[in-house]
């Protein structure tokens, strides 16, 4: 059942990701980026972790990207431009071709990686507790990370400063 | 059907990452670029968790808390630089934004 799961779920968002730069509409990609979202809040259900899983659905599907909605929707382009011809930028047809063996290059590492630091404790993975508590969250949050949490707070309230900031209006 | 490990995690975050990594080397749209960063943020994410699962440890899913909390904050400044971009030259195509290029 939860291997059923972890397929779907990790087939639904990797197809959701590469649509999102695959195609050229913004107002798409933000769509398949909630899909891609919904998919990896499934995964967290699947890692008996439903407070993160609700978070990342209010938060990350709800809340920044309605940020995003409002942005594409307020400037108006719905096509991104064609590439200037025979501009020699890191995003033209060779720097296109270099930059999409790069992404592969890191897929290979990262794989590589990641399986090697995983193998060591992988066997595990059924004695391991199951720490779902939001109790337990709560507690480790305002105990053991208090300073990285009161760090947040002032990060968010720069943040909002910053971006009041950027995007007001000149007047001259 | 081969039971789930911890492996089939990182792989599938190892994925997403490189496809995020892909999104801001292709694409010509700053808000797509702004998106593939999300995609990565949400990789790392994934990664916490299923590290923090298999360990039997609460603080992966309270160090993807303040990704997220980060996340959120990174969005709304990227965004109004965007916005503050786009009513100096019209366009979100990376390439116009040159006057701090070497």
């Amino acid at each position: 059942m939860d291997v059923l799961a972890f397929y779907a779920f990790a087939g639904i968002a990797v197809i959701a990701s590469l649509l999102v730069i695959g195609q050229g509409n913004p107002m798409h990609s933000v769509m398949l980026l909630i899909v891609s979202f919904g998919a990896l809040a499934g995964l967290y259900v699947v890692l008996d972790a439903p407070f993160t899983a609700v978070t990342q659905i209010i938060v990350y599907a709800g809340a920044i990207m309605v940020l995003f909605l409002f942005v594409v929707m307020l400037l108006n382009v719905p096509r991104e431009e064609p590439a200037p011809g025979g501009a020699a930028t890191l995003l033209g047809p060779t720097g296109m071709r270099i930059g999409a063996v790069l992404s592969l290059l890191l897929a290979g590492e990262l794989l590589w990686a990641l399986l090697r630091i995983g193998f060591g404790w992988a066997s595990r993975a059924e004695t391991a507790a199951s720490v779902s508590s939001v109790a337990l969250i709560g507690s480790g949050i305002f105990t053991r990370h208090a300073f990285a949490f009161e760090a947040t707070s002032v990060l968010i309230l720069v943040a909002m400063i910053g971006a009041v900031v950027l995007a007001r209006r000149e007047h001259s | 059907m081969v039971p789930l490990t911890v492996n089939h995690y990182l792989a599938l975050s190892g994925v997403l990452f490189a496809i995020g990594t892909a999104g801001v080397f292709l694409r010509r749209n700053l808000i797509t670029v702004l998106l593939s960063i999300e995609i990565m943020l949400n990789a790392v994410n994934l990664t916490f968790v299923a590290v923090g699962r298999y360990r039997g440890s609460v603080d992966g899913q309270i160090i993807t808390f303040f990704v997220m909390t980060v996340a959120a904050a990174e969005a709304a400044v990227g965004l109004a630089l965007i916005i503050a971009l786009f009513r100096h030259r019209e366009t979100l195509s990376p390439d116009a934004f040159t006057a701090l290029k070497w």
